[in-house]
Parts: C-alpha cells; structure tokens; sequence
C-alpha cells in the first residue's frame, strides 16, 4: 500500500460523511418512536412513515451522507472510510456535552477516546490499498507465463 | 417534552434477528456500493473532465451500484422497522459496532482490500468504543 495523503477537500468529505448520518439517525429515531407499532403484517405503514416530517428530515441528511460517502469511497478503501463514520458518534457526543450540557459518564468518555485512538490509527495508515492496473487479463496472464518460461530456462 | 418509548420490547433472540438483518444488509449493501464505486474511479476527476451530469451518469450506469443501493434500501428498512421496536441507543452502537467487523472481513475477502494490523486495530477500537458510547 503507498501512502495516499488527503487533501483539506477530501477531510471535508469525511466530515460530512461523519456528521450528516448520525444526525439523520436522530431523526429517524425521533420520527419512528412517536408512531403507533408497526408490523410486517402492515409493510405500508413503513412507506408511509417515510413521509412524516422527522423521518423525511432524516431522509434528506442520510441522502446528504449517501452523496459524500460515494465520493469518499470513489477515492478510499471502505476500511477507511468506515471508521471515519463512526467518528461521528463522538462529534454527537461531544455536542449534548458542551452545547446540551449533558452529563456524560466515564464509560462514555472512554468510547469516545476509543473511537478518536482508533480513527486517528487509520487516518495516519494509507487511505487506499493500490493495485497494478490490469488493462488486459489475458495479455497479463501471456506475461506472467512468459516470465515463468523465462525463469526456467534461466535454471 | 418526553417521547413515547417503542410500545412492547421484544425479546432477546427477536432483538438480535433485526440487529442481524440490519448488519447482513447493510454490509452487503457497502460492500458492493465500494466496488460500484472503485470500478468507477475517482469521482472527483470524472466532474472535473465531464461535469456533474457525466459523474452522475457513471454512477447510474453501473450495475453493480444498483445491486448495492438495493441492498442499503433492504437495510434503511430494516433499521426503521427495529427502531420503530427496540431504542436507538441499542440499535444504533450496535448494528454500527458489528457492520464494522463485518464490513472488514467482507472487504478482504471481496474488495481484496489490504487490511493490515492498524485497520484491524482501528476497527476493534472503534467497534469497542461505540459500546461503551452507548452505555
């Protein structure tokens, strides 16, 4: 793996993505729990809750997300980007602490430091596995038997 | 203002089907959306030559993305369906704790991924860390 270094257009992207999911999840949660039950006897009313304010709000930051987790993944391994969407987890928490003053308790504290060590040991890492292009897989495999030939000759 | 709590929780085994469901959909649905996207390129250089039409054309003339999107639909539902029984400081850490794992075996042995010891780390830090976030 080389090292691909990011640019600052390509952090904001990992930010977005990080940012934008869990918000959206919040939504969705806040949308779904003040609805009746549903089942999968009624597969419909799941249709219809998608066009209830909070879960439509939640709908539009998850295409959000979908939109630059498409982009990030177009130029990183999804073993790096995922990571990067748990960051978000902590950027919530971080809020309800500061902004919300919530109490946050030493468990939580200890996901958060988890979660930071843990993005920050794959952000330093490559951020795509690289591959040899392959512009023909038969002239490749022609190439590597030729090599093969070669080398037994040569013995 | 106080929300109403999903109305009966279900049991263990009943809990554990829709966080799989959730886990097995979505990683499915990643999986093939990054390969979608890898066979693609770079996207950020297809709208720098052809515009935003002509990366969004790249993107819906890929198959593979469509196999992918389908299964994150599978997946967007089954989370709505868990979320509308178990609570979301369940169902959120833990489908996003075990996707993770999934997610890097699945991208090594599908993606060819190179996922050496610091993602591995990574991943079991993260995964660890958005359980305790949780409690």
């Amino acid at each position: 793996m080389a090292h691909q270094k990011l640019l600052p257009r390509q952090y904001l992207i990992l930010g977005l993505v990080a940012v934008s999911a869990p918000l959206g999840d919040t939504c969705l949660s806040r949308g779904m729990s003040s609805l009746p039950a549903i089942t999968l006897a009624h597969p419909a009313s799941l249709i219809a809750a998608v066009f209830t304010p909070w879960i439509a709000a939640g709908i539009v930051l998850l295409i959000g997300f979908f939109a630059s987790y498409l982009t990030a993944l177009s130029w990183a391994d999804l073993t790096f980007v995922l990571p990067a969407t748990a960051f978000g987890n902590v950027i919530v928490a971080l809020l309800s602490r500061f902004w919300l003053h919530e109490a946050i308790s030493p468990e939580r504290w200890a996901g958060i430091l988890l979660i930071t060590v843990g993005v920050g040991f794959v952000a330093q890492g490559p951020s795509l596995t690289e591959r040899p292009p392959v512009l023909n897989p038969e002239l490749d495999e022609a190439l590597e038997e030729a090599i093969q030939l070669e080398q037994e000759q040569v013995r | 203002m106080t929300l109403p709590t999903p109305s009966a929780q279900p049991g263990f085994w009943t809990a554990a089907a829709m966080i799989a469901a959730i886990v097995l959909t979505s990683t499915a649905g990643e999986v093939l959306t990054a390969a979608a996207m890898k066979s693609i390129g770079d996207l950020d250089e297809i709208r720098a030559h052809s515009g935003l039409k002509g990366a969004i054309r790249a993107i819906v003339t890929c198959p593979l993305f469509f196999a992918g999107v389908s299964f994150l639909a599978l997946a967007f539902f089954a989370l709505l369906l868990a979320l509308n029984h178990l609570n979301l400081s369940l169902v959120a850490p833990a489908s996003a704790s075990l996707t993770l794992v999934t997610n890097a075996i699945a991208a090594k042995l599908f993606l060819k991924e190179n996922v050496d010891r610091r993602r591995w780390t990574a991943a079991i830090l993260v995964c660890v860390g958005v359980y305790f976030l949780a409690h």
